[in-house]
């Protein structure tokens, strides 16, 4: 599903940092993919690059066969097709909980305004907030606030999803929900890739577990096998760190 | 909303307050009393009696014959006379008041002869004939100066060398020259051979008003881009990953989720922005449009009551831009509930 090929990316500002590093991977439909590794490690990047919220300088991703590098995509429609959740949720606050699910529905998807209303009350339902329907983003709760972004990437109908550290900005009581939410969605079947560090829900759900350093992708393999035996010394120190 | 710079209260002591807001006052009245008893002191004459015919007066209507002739008839009609008068230049009937006229049938007139006076409607005075170009000129302005600002706040932020570096250059080069020699290149320059051009293609030329709406649109968008540009620079980026993210192409993104939260923003300095250009067209006088200032000019010519007309002309322009900075402050108040 998507395919990454040789992926080189360098910031230069504030000073030249190499953020990935030869990076390849494949994944495949239906497949929940979790990245870890440590701050600076570049799997923020290695996220972002595959809807080109960042571009690769060297490489390619090919999307459902589509190199989204290539001038001549049109990388709206690629992106509709996958969903992205926040670290910092993104919410647009000026819009209610309704207005944030509806719009990219009504300005991406043209859908008429029946069937808007009707998916979006649908979605939050299944997130869980549907009394909410009609509230302001800054009077929810962070993890209400995720649930929402998370509805408001759904309303696409994208074949892959992507979060972005979703937990990494709630309360320790709120990580829970959200990541209940997710759970839910990767035992339907949605292609999934995660940067997270919540061993639990990586151990539940996770196909497959990616450790990266330096921007390289040092180890990977499936959760139980990551976690118990991590073949790699840089791997078994940053595990001993986080646990 | 009260902004404190701190929590910590001076003046705790109610009495201490109490006196403080009397010294206010007392400065006020100070100043006030200080130039009045100036103004008595060069034996000036306050005639604000005087002030109000410049706002709304009652005319007076006075009808001339306009040839050698004579009377012919004089009609009673309803409340009013027909008279009908003969001259070389043709027949006419004036519709006159009773007593408001001295003929009789078959006496001669000669050109300007006084067939009637009479009092006619209200009139509005000068004054008041001023305010209203003033805030149509403002108004108008204003309407363009946003559009102007927005495409070139759009423009500004964009990566396209084009619009980039046209907005740039357009805030730069209106920024750096004063508003009365735009004002004059908009008029003597523009204005004559965009006049010249329209009368070759028998089009009727643009009004003196129309190029100082221009030369204010024009002035005021420059700011209006550098505002724009600020509030467009002071949304989170996030919120535009998260709308690119979801598909939205560039400007669906710019007018549905960045421009929306911007107006919050840039709302109290558009709010100055506009009190200026309320205040500027003030030069606007320099290319003969009768806008207030100009209109107190000649209501001075006139009547010579200088003090008077001046505090005036300075009040109503008060009136004007705080109207303004209260609305502003509604609509704040408002958007800030969000």
């Amino acid at each position: 599903m998507i395919d990454v090929i040789s992926i080189y990316k360098t910031f230069y500002v504030p000073h030249e940092v190499k953020a990935l590093v030869d990076v390849s991977n494949k994944i495949e439909a239906g497949e929940v993919v979790v990245v870890i590794g440590p701050s600076g490690s570049g799997k923020s990047t290695f996220l972002r690059c595959l809807n080109r919220l960042e571009t690769a300088e060297r490489g390619q991703i090919l999307v459902d066969g589509v190199d989204i590098f290539d001038p001549k995509t049109n990388i709206n429609t690629v992106r509709a097709e996958m969903g992205m959740v926040f670290q910092s949720f993104n919410l647009y606050p000026h819009l209610t909980v309704q207005g944030n699910v509806g719009l990219a529905q009504k300005l991406v998807r043209k859908r008429p305004k029946k069937e808007r209303e009707e998916k979006t009350r649908m979605l939050l339902e299944k997130v869980g907030i549907s009394a909410k329907a009609k509230a302001w983003p800054s009077n929810l709760s962070g993890g209400q606030q995720q649930r929402v972004a998370i509805a408001r990437a759904l309303a696409m109908d994208p074949k892959i999803m992507l979060f972005d550290e979703p937990t990494s900005a709630l309360d320790p009581e709120m990580i829970g929900e959200v990541l209940e939410v997710m759970k839910t969605l990767a035992k339907e079947g949605m292609t999934m890739v995660c940067v997270t560090h919540e061993m639990g829900f990586a151990r539940e759900v996770a196909d497959r577990v990616i450790f990266m350093d330096e921007g390289m992708i040092v180890e990977e393999g499936t959760p139980e096998k990551f976690y118990k035996n991590p073949t790699h010394d840089r791997t078994k120190l940053f595990l001993k760190q986080i646990l | 909303m009260e902004q404190n710079v701190s929590n910590i209260k001076r003046l705790s002591n109610p009495i201490a307050y109490i006196l403080s807001v009397c010294g206010f006052f007392v400065l006020l009245f100070m100043v006030i009393g200080s130039v009045y008893y100036a103004t008595v002191a060069v034996d000036y004459q306050w005639r604000w009696f005087k002030v109000p015919k410049y706002f709304i007066y009652k005319s007076t209507i006075t009808l001339y014959a306009e040839g050698f002739g004579e009377i012919d008839t004089i009609a009673a009609n309803k409340a009013k006379y027909d008279i009908t008068v003969t001259t070389d230049t043709g027949k006419r009937t004036y519709t006159v008041p009773e007593g408001t006229f001295d003929w009789t049938e078959g006496d001669m007139v000669a050109p300007g002869d006084i067939i009637a006076s009479y009092e006619g409607g209200w009139k509005p005075g000068i004054l008041a004939k001023g305010l209203w170009v003033t805030l149509k000129i403002s108004f108008i302005a204003t309407i363009f100066g946003i559009l102007l600002g927005i495409i070139g706040g759009v423009a500004r932020v964009s990566n396209t060398p084009v619009l980039k570096w046209s907005a740039m250059a357009y805030v730069e080069v209106i920024r750096g020259s004063p508003l009365l020699v735009q004002i004059m290149i908009f008029y003597f320059v523009l204005g004559t051979t965009m006049n010249k051009i329209l009368m070759m293609n028998g089009i009727p030329k643009l009004d003196a008003e129309w190029y100082g709406i221009m030369a204010l649109s024009v002035f005021t968008g420059a700011y209006v881009v550098e505002i724009v540009r600020a509030g467009i620079e002071s949304i989170h980026p996030g919120q535009v990953e998260a709308a690119r993210s979801s598909g939205m192409t560039y400007f669906q993104c710019m007018f549905h989720i960045i421009l929306p939260q911007a107006l919050k923003t840039i709302l109290p300095p558009l709010a100055g922005q506009f009190i200026n250009l309320i205040k500027d067209s003030s030069l606007l006088g320099m290319i003969s449009i009768r806008e207030l200032t100009k209109a107190t000019r000649e209501g001075i010519t006139t009547s010579l009551q200088t003090f008077e007309l001046w505090i005036l002309c300075a009040i109503l322009y008060l009136l004007m831009t705080f109207t303004l900075s209260m609305c502003v402050q509604y609509l704040e108040r408002r958007t800030a509930t969000k």
